[in-house]
């Protein structure tokens, strides 16, 4: 039968499936197995019916571990279930793990393996979460291409029906689930072929079902709960077969014979690998390499069942002939003897050898390396280091490779320029922004190519941490043959560049072949394009004698209204250069897949689109290239050197994109950096910057408040200091009295971090009198004043600080003159969640500890290779760690009890001390006030004297004393995360910290879905929102998580909307820090999930007030004690309808557009909702309180 | 009584017409009017606009920051169909067809000639019975001369009419130099109806936030004026019918336009001033007072007192405004 080829990433491929064969599906989102739980998510919204025709219900849950309880349950009650996870998530769900493979319950998990969070958290693949799960009784199968995670899941969802054992199904985390590969598709009938109904039969006769009960989830004792867990064995004893029969029934379908280990090589092979994941494909492909051109006695077994482990099976997959093995683990497994398929390997084989019919005459040398760890690059040249190291008589084991590891020297070595892929392959490379669309063009690219031509295709794509201004790198092949090559292209023939400055920030044609051609979007005319292009470059293309296209891209998608998305422009260029297709087919088959990809939006989308397809190719010119370099233009250093060692040496590589050379030595040991670093690393993203215009500034302080970046900053400092000055600094009077006297006043801009959000224009209030459109801040091109404003950024950086002694922090015009020490980060443009965040370490930031959740706000907080955090010229700033997602309110407590027992004891230490030490002093420090600055940098001082005369006694209590002596110094406790963290899986933790009465301060950003992993539904999430999960609009109210938090009576609690009241906010923060107990506040973030302009963010913020949607208010247990009400309305009644703040915004007003009659439904819940609550606050706000709980007589 | 009318070629048992406002948008309201004795009535307007950016807007919004970052490829659900503003538009006219059986107009608001004219087939399709061509165009091009925007118009009324059978009305705005010869060239071009006028919303300023604002304010009697005059003068020089808009709050004011030589009256901010009502209380007027002044029809009243039927034909001409001028006294 002649099946469909599609073109679809891994993930695709295991839901595909899985949809098909399961009845429930309860997910939660974790990177990168999300999209698996949103397409099944979509396809149930769209009513995709499984093989039984019904459409299974999809549940997105609190956590992995809510999705493993309710598969559990689900299972127990005789549905088909499925799951799908990584990482942490799949930590999560080990406890029910056991269970439903303790009571032999057939389920499917279906994992794209990924990174754990040890030192540090990554997103990327490896099989560290998997191999932790190898203990639960679930069986492992893997997969190492898109085609054979659809194949390998239709095997394995029948296998555990047959063998009573349930899977977990991983592939590698991006490599396969999110490489886009052209594939043959299983049909319905495939799949319900591969489905024994019988067996589901029975699985349902074993259900909980009270028309015939039976208990199951009993407590047993030492007398027989041994006994009871070797019962199970015969079904493990029996799996392996079950599976090598699913395997055989799929090749009987399909044709495709898969073994639980698979050889590929030499007959007579004296060298293997053993390994399993996408790796192998590249093994492979070295293999057939060396074995074909090198006549190397080679081979690689690909472990396909890892559990029930098959000894037997692994011996008959071995040639006869091997001599030495290497088995290759993608994990790290720290003080054990190896890793896990090393020691499987050589327990299998040691046993055999050691029975009565030994497999091999010799036992062969097994040696074991670690590889790949976090999406590392695995590539040919590896392989053949790991061959290479099996010719020496003594190969090097528990090696590692694809690192330089010089402290341990575990690292083999490899040629790195050894490569296999040859001419029949086309491997291509695109750079560009994330904005501009060109992931999406070539993910349609390749879709094009794999299913409108004869060639195989593959699509990988990488991009940078940041959120805002990120460069993509895609990675394109094609060609007659089945591509196995599961690492990034080393060599292209096509360069395209669709974004010019990316020319200075990456070496571009570093990879082209010689005579390869070179696409490039230029906004310069076809003749001045070459004189602008920096040297390098030019010389590259000289040197390697590359067909030069040019293009503007975006003049064409300006005339064509595609603003600054060249995606199909560029897409047309490449097709129309390359000849994959004749011209007129490219041009037809570009102009399906945009009717595919934007039909649903309306014709007019597609129209314009289809003008910029027609209007490229008279704007596409080959330019002759001259035969000597002309330019004079030099590629900027990526660090200054005037930048610490560490950020140049180390940081530095990464940011060059060279940080696959970082040695082991040059990797801090714990997880541990140094603050303060993004400060060194200039994006220049920004096409407009703000430019200050102090005629017109009323010194309001609003600009720097709402700056997401802490790039536009505030200082009033003495006019002395303006001798020097650079010519275009600019300054002003200080004006009023919250400034000491005759001082100067300057707004700055750090140009080279304004990611250009216009946030600050936005949000002054000071028009110029004259000229109505302009403000004391405008938007100015950045590339003219680049240069002059670097100097002025860093006179104005090291003027001096104001006093903070000095500084009114009740009013944000002299409060925004508090140095921020949370700057330059990578959230994205416009971010409504780091002015909040930014406000803390301007407020406390020089004595905060921060626990932050896993989210948004840890990856632009701590994702390297810089970070945000810093310190002021004391060295003091806010210390931060990232600990999960789910215990952030917990990680956050534990570091308070800490501080309060190091406080304590150092209390105690110093009570003992008092003599030596001095009684005034210590008397001094035990009875410091310190709720206010002058208080707090008074017992600094204090606690300076106590440490120096400490530094002269020998006590031992003087010794314990000064170890602890910094924490008679107020710490400030921030627990802070998203809505995802606070209303979801971190809830329970956050509920049990605000019970405790601790003096901990929670912020919550709240944005209303889970903004980092693609917004996803939360339980912040309100009436009619769309968000995935929630597709035909929430049908749920939002939480009110401020209620539950009110309903304990001793907890601070504030509701904060910076863009509706700042001064509301700032006063929120300052009390929350000043209540002795636990606070929280949950501060509006928009979004770009919200899908609104964000540089209108605090707009939209004032309108979520002004319609009652977001009250703001204020919940202080204190005002108890003076009789008052503790609950403080601080915003009026609603006084727009819901509809004028939510149709603002893209996540409601689509529903308008995709289910209208539900929309208006929505709506009026919503609106109903929104007046029901403020009745409800209202009347609690004016209920007469008092301490003892009687009403109070006037 | 006979207060039928024919407006466009369309049999209306009245000349009370519902205009475009709020009002339309919802099926049941519209029900309402027509048992108020609304006797047509013209659709909210569907805006070149909404037809040609919006769907860029929705695209934009939902895709501006996907395939930027490994963690989220898209921030938004695909459905599988938007049901865009014309498309929803289209259903809503096909809905008040089903629900209503005086005819329904649809209205189209834009400037240029282009792609989203084809909407005034697709309202064809939908059921609508004539369309409404609204060019609301502010001139402030000082090169665009006064020829070129005559021509845009005829242009812009040409390309609907090419695209439909249905009757075509367009309405326009008082502002041009010569009204007179702009409607011959409108009628000529194959208006089956001329509404006048359009109200021009003037903007405001926010004093205190140096800000220009929308302000939207119903219209008021005095602006009746503005059409009774051109509709008495263009009575009888065009083929198209002429309907009356803007400023008619009472019977008196029907009575005077069709005396004027209006088709028909429309109405709007009377009705959301002062509720669906006062449809039935115009017709009620209208009734009582053609029985005291013993008229039997509206046709019999039609055009009777325009300019060319007046005793005093420069009434509507400049020596009406030196009259009126040289007759104001002050009283200090």
């Amino acid at each position: 039968m002649e099946r469909r080829k599609i073109t679809i990433d891994g993930n695709e491929a295991a839901a595909h499936v899985a949809y098909r064969v399961s009845e429930v599906i309860a997910i939660y989102p974790i990177t990168p197995s999300s999209t698996m739980g949103e397409l099944s998510d979509a396809w149930s919204a769209k009513g995709l019916k499984n093989i039984w025709g019904s459409v299974p219900s999809v549940t997105e849950m609190q956590s992995e571990g809510g999705a493993a309880g309710a598969v559990h349950g689900s299972l127990q009650t005789g549905a088909l279930t499925t799951t799908f996870t990584a990482s942490q998530g799949l930590f999560l769900m080990i406890p029910n793990m056991y269970k439903i493979a303790g009571e032999l319950t057939p389920a499917v998990f279906h994992v794209s393996a990924r990174s754990i969070a040890a030192a540090a958290l990554s997103i990327f693949g490896d099989h560290s979460d998997v191999m932790a799960t190898r203990q639960t009784g679930f069986g492992l199968i893997a997969s190492n291409s898109v085609q054979e995670v659809m194949d390998t899941a239709a095997i394995i969802h029948r296998a555990t029906l047959e063998s009573r054992i349930p899977f977990v199904h991983f592939f590698d985390g991006f490599r396969t689930s999110a490489e886009v590969m052209k594939m043959e598709e299983l049909t319905d009938d495939d799949i319900r072929a591969m489905i024994d109904e019988e067996k589901i039969k029975e699985f349902r006769e074993r259900a909980l079902n009270p028309e015939h009960p039976f208990i199951r989830g009993t407590a047993q004792n030492p007398d027989v709960y041994f006994q009871g867990r070797e019962t199970v064995n015969k079904y493990y004893n029996a799996c392996p077969e079950i599976v090598q029969e699913s395997m055989d029934k799929f090749a009987q379908i399909t044709g495709r014979q898969y073994h639980l280990f698979d050889y590929y090589g030499a007959k007579d092979a004296k060298r293997i690998i053993v390994m399993m994941g996408s790796g192998a494909e590249a093994a492979e492909e070295t293999v057939d390499y060396l074995m074909n051109r090198m006549e190397e006695k080679v081979g690689i077994v690909k472990v396909r069942l890892y559990r029930p482990f098959s000894a037997k099976h692994l011996i008959a997959a071995l040639p006869k002939t091997v001599e030495c093995i290497s088995v290759l683990d993608r994990t790290k497994e720290p003080g054990s003897l190896g890793e896990p398929l090393y020691l499987d390997v050589v327990t299998a084989i040691s046993e055999e050898m050691s029975s009565n019919n030994p497999p091999f005459a010799k036992m062969p040398k097994i040696v074991g390396g670690r590889y790949g760890l976090s999406s590392k690059e695995f590539t040919p040249a590896m392989v053949k280091g790991v061959f290479d190291n099996m010719k020496n008589a003594e190969p090097k084991n528990h090696f590692t490779v694809g690192i330089n590891d010089d402290v341990t020297f575990t690292s083999i070595d490899y040629d790195y320029n050894f490569m296999v892929e040859g001419d029949d392959v086309h491997r291509c490379l695109f750079y560009g922004l994330g904005a501009d669309g060109t992931v999406g063009a070539n993910k349609n690219s390749i879709k094009i190519i794999g299913e409108e031509t004869d060639n195989y295709a593959q699509g990988y794509f990488v991009y940078d941490s940041k959120k805002s201004g990120s460069t993509t790198v895609s990675h394109l092949r094609f060609g007659k043959k089945q591509i196995r090559s599961s690492y990034l292209i080393q060599t292209a023939k096509f360069v395209g560049c669709h974004t010019f400055n990316l020319l200075e920030k990456f070496d571009v044609l570093g990879n082209i072949e010689n005579g390869g051609t070179f696409l490039l979007n230029s906004p310069y005319s076809k003749e001045d394009t070459w004189d602008q292009l920096p040297i390098r470059v030019q010389q590259q293309i000289i040197d390697k004698k590359l067909n030069f296209y040019v293009i503007d891209g975006y003049a064409v998608a300006s005339k064509t209204g595609m603003g600054s998305r060249v995606n199909t422009i560029m897409q047309t260029c490449f097709f129309a250069i390359s000849n994959i297709l004749p011209r007129e087919e490219a041009i037809e088959q570009i102009k399906k897949s945009i009717k595919k990809t934007y039909g649903a939006k309306g014709e007019e989308i597609v129209k314009k689109n289809f003008e910029a397809v027609d209007q490229t190719l008279e704007n596409l010119f080959k330019i002759d290239v001259p035969s000597q370099v002309t330019s004079k233009i030099e590629i900027p250093a990526i660090v200054s050197d005037k930048a610490p060692a560490f950020v140049r040496e180390t940081l530095g590589k990464m940011m060059e994109g060279k940080g696959d050379e970082v040695k082991v030595s040059e990797m801090p040991i714990d997880g541990t950096f140094p603050s303060a670093t993004t400060r060194w690393e200039k994006r220049n993203i920004a096409l407009e910057v703000p430019a200050w215009d102090p005629e017109w500034c009323i010194q309001c302080g609003k600009c720097a408040m709402v700056c997401p970046h802490a790039a536009i900053r505030i200082k009033a400092y003495d006019k002395k200091y303006l001798d020097g000055k650079p010519e275009t600094f600019k300054h002003m009077d200080a004006k009023g009295k919250e400034f000491p006297e005759g001082y100067a006043y300057t707004i700055q801009t750090a140009v080279e971090d304004c990611t250009g959000c216009e946030m600050c224009v936005e949000v002054c209030p000071a028009k110029n009198k004259k000229e109505t459109k302009l403000k004391a801040l405008n938007m100015v091109p950045q590339i003219p004043i680049k240069t002059q404003e670097r100097k002025n950024f860093e006179y104005f950086f090291n003027l001096p600080e104001l006093d903070r002694r000095l500084i009114n922090t009740a009013v944000i015009k002299a409060q925004q003159l508090q140095e921020p020490l949370f700057e330059f980060s990578g959230a994205c443009s416009g971010c409504g969640e780091t002015p909040y965040v930014k406000l803390v370490s301007q407020l406390f930031g020089d004595r905060s500890v921060i626990a932050n959740a896993t989210g948004c706000s840890s990856i632009y907080g701590g994702n390297l290779p810089t970070t945000p955090w810093a310190v002021n010229k004391e060295g003091r700033g806010p210390a931060w760690a990232n600990s999960l997602f789910e215990d952030n309110a917990e990680f956050g407590m534990g570091m308070r009890l800490s501080i309060d027992k190091q406080n304590e004891f150092a209390k105690e230490l110093l009570a003992k001390l008092s003599d030596e030490i001095g009684k005034d002093l210590a008397e001094a420090i035990l009875s410091a006030d310190q709720k206010d600055e002058v208080g707090i940098y008074e017992q600094r001082e204090r606690v300076d004297q106590l440490k120096k005369k400490l530094t002269q006694l020998k006590s031992k209590e003087a010794s314990k004393l000064s170890e602890v002596a910094d924490f008679l110094v107020k710490k400030s406790v921030w627990i802070i995360g998203g809505d995802g963290w606070a209303y979801d899986i971190g809830y329970g933790g956050l509920d049990h910290v605000m019970a405790s009465g601790k003096n901990v301060n929670i912020l919550v950003l709240d944005t209303e879905v889970y903004s980092n992993t693609g917004g996803q539904m939360s339980k912040s999430t309100s009436y009619g929102a769309v968000a995935k999960f929630a597709a035909a609009g929430k049908t749920t109210a939002k939480k009110d998580l401020a209620m539950m938090a009110m309903t304990y009576g001793n907890v601070y609690v504030a509701k904060v909307a910076m863009g509706s009241n700042d001064a509301q906010t700032l006063r929120a923060f300052l009390e929350a820090e000043a209540y002795d107990g636990p606070s929280i506040i949950i501060a509006y973030s928009h979004c770009i999930a919200h899908g609104i302009n964000m540089a209108k963010g605090m707009e939209s913020q004032k309108l979520a007030v002004d319609s009652g949607h977001w009250p703001l208010f204020r919940y202080n247990p204190e005002n108890v004690l003076e009789g008052k009400n503790p609950l403080k309305l601080d915003s009026k009644a609603p006084k727009i309808k819901l509809e004028e703040y939510i149709y603002n915004e893209t996540r409601y007003k689509m529903l308008t557009k995709s289910h209208p009659k539900e929309a208006k439904h929505l709506l009026e819940l919503g609106q109903a909702e929104v007046l029901k609550k403020w009745k409800f606050y209202e009347q609690m706000a004016e209920m007469k309180v008092s301490e003892s709980g009687e009403e109070k007589a006037n | 009584m006979d207060l039928s009318t024919t407006y466009m070629g369309l049999k209306l048992k009245n000349p009370v017409v519902a205009s475009a406002s709020p009002l339309s948008q919802n099926v049941d309201t519209v029900k309402a009017l027509e048992d108020a004795g609304a006797s047509a009535v013209v659709v909210y307007s569907l805006f070149e606009e909404q037809i040609n950016h919006e769907s860029g807007e929705l695209d934009h919004y939902l895709s501006a920051h996907s395939d930027s970052n490994a963690e989220a490829a898209s921030y938004f659900p695909e459905p599988e169909r938007f049901h865009l503003t014309p498309y929803q538009y289209l259903d809503h006219i096909a809905a008040l067809k089903k629900k209503v059986g005086i005819p329904v107009i649809g209205s189209l608001n834009g400037v240029s000639a282009g792609g989203w004219v084809k909407y005034a087939k697709n309202m064809q399709d939908a059921g609508a019975d004539a369309i409404e061509l609204n060019v609301y165009y502010i001139p402030t091009n000082p090169k665009t001369s006064s020829l070129e925007i005559e021509e845009m118009y005829v242009n812009v009324l040409k390309e609907v009419k090419s695209n439909v059978k249905i009757p075509v009305a367009i309405k326009l705005s008082p502002f041009f130099t010569s009204m007179s010869n702009m409607a011959h060239k409108l009628d000529e071009a194959g208006a089956d109806g001329l509404v006048l006028f359009n109200r021009f919303y003037q903007p405001d300023f926010d004093l205190s936030k140096l800000e220009v604002v929308p302000n939207l304010i119903l219209s008021t009697n005095w602006e009746m004026r503005l059409p009774l005059r051109w509709i008495a003068i263009l009575y009888g020089q065009v083929k198209s019918s002429l309907a009356a808009t803007s400023g008619i709050t009472s019977h008196e004011d029907v009575l005077k336009v069709l005396m004027a030589g209006a088709d028909v009256a429309m109405i709007a901010s009377e009705l959301l001033r002062n509720g669906l009502g006062k449809v039935g209380d115009i017709l009620k007027g209208m009734e009582n007072w053609m029985k005291e002044n013993e008229y039997s029809s509206v046709s019999m009243m039609k055009g009777s007192m325009s300019q060319k039927s007046v005793a005093e034909p420069a009434a509507f001409e400049r020596a009406n405004y030196m009259k009126m001028l040289q007759s104001f006294k002050t009283h200090i």
